[in-house]
C-alpha cells in the first residue's frame, strides 16, 4: 500500500506564505476597500455592491474599456504577423543569428518609463526629429499633443517598436526547433512555400505563440507606463487607457471605494479573456 | 522507376577543397538497377547520408553526374527529381489527418481528387492503417508515424527511388522487425527501387539484395550480403560487418608463406604482392581449437546464448573465435586451428589473396 507523506506539506508553505503577502493579503485589502465607502480617518461604511454597479453602468468605464479593448486588438494584429515575418526572415545558421539576436532583444531591455520618455522627445513637433521631420519637412500635420490620431499612432507605434521583439524571439525558438528532415520532406513532397508555412512553421509556432499573444496581450491590456509618460491619456480624454483611468480615480480623485471595484473587474475581465484564449488554443493537444 | 548511375561523384563541404581528406565522399562510380533493394552500410559519418542526400537532390555534388535512366538530374530540384525519402525521425504534418497526409504529394501535384483517393486508399491498405485514415497524425505511435511517412513517398506512382535514411531509429526493438518485414514486403509489391541508409548491420543484410558498404567518403565493397561476409574486399568490411566482427591479424609474408607469431598459416590461395607485413584475416566461426593448432591461452570467455565467444592470445595477438559445444577454460593452454579456405590475407587494408576454386 501506498503511504501518504504529509511531510510535503511543509515544503510548500514557504510558497504559500510568499504568494499571501505579495498577492492574497492585498488583493483582499482591494476587495475591502471596494464594498466601502471611507471620507479618510480610517472611517469605514458598508456600502455592498453599489460601487461595482456604478463602475459597470458608468460610459467613463465604457469609453475605457472600448479604448482599451482597441489598444490591445491593434497591436496583436500588427505585432503577431509581423514578429512571425521578421522570425521568418531572420538566419537560422551562421554570424548573423547572435547580431540579430541582440538587435531584437534591445528595444526589450529599456525601462518602460524611458520608452516613453524617448518617444515623447522623438516625436513632438519643433524639438522631436520625427515630430520636426514630419511637420518641417515633409509638410504634413502631426501632433500627437493636439491630435487623437496622431496620439493614437503614435501609441501604437511605439508599442510596436518596444514587443514585436517579444514575438519575434518567442516565434524564432519555435522556428529553430524545427528538424531540417521537415523541409526537406516538404521539398520532396512538393509544398509551396505556403503549405511549408502553413503545414511545418505555423503547428510547431503553435506553442509559443499562444504564450507570445498571451503575454502581449496581458501586458498590452495593463499598460501604463509608456502611454502615461507619453501622452497622459491626452489630449482630451482619448488615449485614456483602463489602467490610466484607474489612477485617475484612485489617486486624482481619491476614490478609493470606485477604483477598488474597476480594479476587479480590470483583473476580472484580463483573468477571463486569457483563460478563454489559453482554453481554446490548447483544447486540440488535449484530445 | 529507374535505374540510378552515379559517375565519378565527388563531394566536399567545403567550398575550395584542398586534399583528399576535405571531401565527405571520394570518387563513388556506382549503377544500381531498376527495381532493385540496396542499403548503403557504413560507420556514423562515412558519407552515406551526403550520398543519399546527392541522390535525392538535396545537395548538389561538387563533381561528377547522377543519371536516373538516361537521363541527368544532377542540377534537378527534389520536387522534380521524382523521388521519395523516409527521414531518420518520423516526418509527419502535425495538423492534418492520415488521409491528408498520405493525400498532401499528389495535391502539391495537381492530381484530380478521385484518383488521390484511389491511390490513398491503396496505399493505406497496403500499410495497414486504413482503420487510422480520418485520425489526426500526431496522435500515433512512432511505428505508425514512421509508416506514414513511407506512405507518402509510396503514394505517387511516378516515383524512381524510394530513400530510407535509417529509418527505424526512434522505432522500438520489438516493432523494427515488424516494419522491416513490412518494407520488404512494399518492395517486392510496388518494385520501385529502394535504397536504404544505415549502420546497423541487420537492417541492411535482411533488407538489400546488394550492400554497399562505406568507410570514410569511399565504397569498399558493393555485394551481397553473402559475399560481404564470406569474402571482404577488405579488412573494414570484415570488422563492420559480422558479430564479432572478423578477426585481423598482423602477420608477415616470407618467402611465400604467411606467418603469425613465427608460426605458418595455410592461406586459402596465393598472395599477391612481394614480401612484408599483411594482416590475416579469419572470421571467428572459422576459428576452432584442438591438437597441433597454433599454441595460444584461453583469456575470457562470453556466453552470448546459443554459442560462446572464446577470447584467446597467440603470444601477444588477440583471437576471437565463435565455439558452439565444448569450450576450453580460462587460462587453459589451446591449439587455434584456421579453416584454410576461409583464412585470407590483406595488405593496406585490401585483399591480397585469391580464392582456389
Amino acid at each position: 500500500m501506498k503511504t501518504e507523506n504529509q511531510k510535503a506539506w511543509f515544503f510548500v508553505l514557504p510558497v504559500l506564505f510568499l504568494v499571501a503577502f505579495n498577492a492574497l493579503v492585498p488583493m483582499m485589502t482591494v476587495v475591502n476597500y471596494s464594498v466601502q465607502e471611507t471620507f479618510g480617518d480610517n472611517l469605514f461604511f458598508w456600502q455592498g455592491l453599489d460601487w461595482f454597479e456604478q463602475i459597470l453602468r458608468s460610459d467613463r468605464f465604457h469609453a475605457a474599456l472600448g479604448r482599451q479593448f482597441l489598444f490591445t486588438f491593434m497591436i496583436l494584429i500588427i505585432e503577431v504577423p509581423l514578429g512571425i515575418i521578421i522570425a521568418l526572415s531572420m538566419p537560422r545558421k551562421g554570424p548573423w543569428v547572435p547580431v540579430c539576436l541582440v538587435l531584437m532583444a534591445l528595444p526589450m531591455l529599456i525601462p518602460w518609463n524611458v520608452v516613453g520618455a524617448m518617444w515623447n522627445i522623438f516625436t513632438l513637433p519643433k524639438i522631436g526629429l520625427l515630430g520636426y521631420l514630419m511637420n518641417d519637412t515633409l509638410g504634413i500635420t502631426y501632433d500627437m499633443t493636439q491630435d487623437p490620431l496622431a496620439a493614437w499612432i503614435t501609441i501604437i507605434v511605439m508599442d510596436v517598436w518596444h514587443w514585436t521583439s517579444l514575438v519575434v524571439l518567442l516565434s524564432y525558438a519555435g522556428l529553430v526547433s524545427i528538424p531540417d528532415a521537415y523541409y526537406q520532406a516538404a521539398k520532396i513532397d512538393g509544398a509551396s512555400p505556403w503549405g511549408v508555412f502553413r503545414y511545418i512553421q505555423l503547428p510547431k509556432m503553435k506553442t509559443v505563440l499562444t504564450i507570445a499573444i498571451l503575454l502581449r496581450f496581458m501586458d498590452s491590456f495593463n499598460i501604463y507606463t509608456e502611454p502615461f509618460v507619453l501622452t497622459g491619456g491626452g489630449p482630451g480624454n482619448s488615449t485614456t487607457l483602463l489602467s490610466i483611468d484607474l489612477v485617475k480615480i484612485a489617486l486624482g480623485q481619491f476614490d478609493l471605494g470606485p477604483a477598488a471595484a474597476m480594479s476587479l473587474i480590470y483583473f476580472a475581465i484580463t483573468l477571463l479573456v486569457s483563460w478563454v484564449f489559453y482554453t481554446l488554443m490548447t483544447k486540440d493537444d488535449a484530445k | 522507376m529507374a535505374r540510378i548511375t552515379l559517375s565519378n561523384l565527388r563531394h566536399s563541404y567545403y567550398r575550395n577543397p584542398k586534399g583528399p581528406d576535405d571531401f565527405a565522399l571520394k570518387e563513388i562510380d556506382v549503377t544500381w538497377e531498376d527495381g532493385g533493394a540496396y542499403a548503403l552500410l557504413g560507420p556514423s559519418g562515412c558519407g552515406k547520408s551526403t550520398l543519399l542526400n546527392i541522390i535525392s537532390g538535396l545537395l548538389t555534388p561538387s563533381e561528377g553526374r547522377v543519371l536516373f535512366d538516361d537521363k541527368d538530374v544532377t542540377n534537378l530540384p527534389p520536387d522534380q527529381r521524382n523521388i521519395a525519402q523516409v527521414f531518420q525521425f518520423p516526418v509527419i504534418y502535425d495538423t492534418m489527418t492520415v488521409y491528408d497526409n498520405l493525400a498532401f504529394p499528389l495535391k502539391n501535384r495537381g492530381v484530380g481528387a478521385s484518383q488521390i483517393d484511389s491511390r490513398v486508399q491503396a496505399i493505406a491498405e497496403m500499410l495497414d492503417v486504413t482503420d487510422m485514415l480520418s485520425t489526426r497524425a500526431a496522435h500515433l505511435s512512432p511505428d505508425n508515424k514512421q509508416k506514414i511517412s513511407m506512405g507518402r513517398g509510396l503514394v505517387r506512382d511516378d516515383v524512381n527511388v524510394v530513400m530510407f535514411d535509417e529509418p527505424l531509429t526512434v522505432i522500438d526493438p520489438h516493432l523494427k522487425w515488424k516494419l522491416r518485414s513490412k518494407l520488404k514486403e512494399l518492395h517486392q509489391r510496388v518494385r520501385a527501387t529502394m535504397i536504404y541508409v544505415t549502420h546497423d548491420q541487420t537492417e541492411a543484410l535482411t533488407f538489400a539484395d546488394q550492400v554497399v558498404v562505406m568507410q570514410e567518403g569511399e565504397v569498399v565493397q558493393i555485394g551481397t550480403p553473402i559475399e560481404l561476409f564470406d569474402r571482404p574486399a577488405h579488412t573494414f568490411v570484415g570488422h563492420f560487418i559480422g558479430s564479432p566482427g572478423m578477426n585481423i591479424l598482423a602477420g608477415e609474408l616470407k618467402d611465400g608463406g604467411a606467418f603469425l607469431n613465427g608460426h605458418n598459416v595455410a592461406l586459402e590461395g596465393p598472395v599477391s604482392g612481394t614480401d612484408g607485413a599483411i594482416e590475416i584475416g579469419v572470421r571467428p566461426e572459422f576459428v576452432e581449437f584442438g591438437p597441433g593448432g597454433l599454441p595460444a591461452r584461453v583469456t575470457n570467455i562470453a556466453d552470448v546464448g546459443r554459442h560462446n565467444v572464446v577470447e584467446a592470445r597467440i603470444g601477444d595477438i588477440p583471437i576471437k573465435a565463435k565455439i558452439e559445444g565444448d569450450i576450453p577454460e580460462v587460462g587453459s593452454e589451446v591449439g587455434v586451428i584456421l579453416k584454410q579456405d576461409q583464412t585470407r590475407a590483406y595488405r593496406g587494408g585490401w585483399l591480397a589473396t585469391e580464392a582456389q576454386s
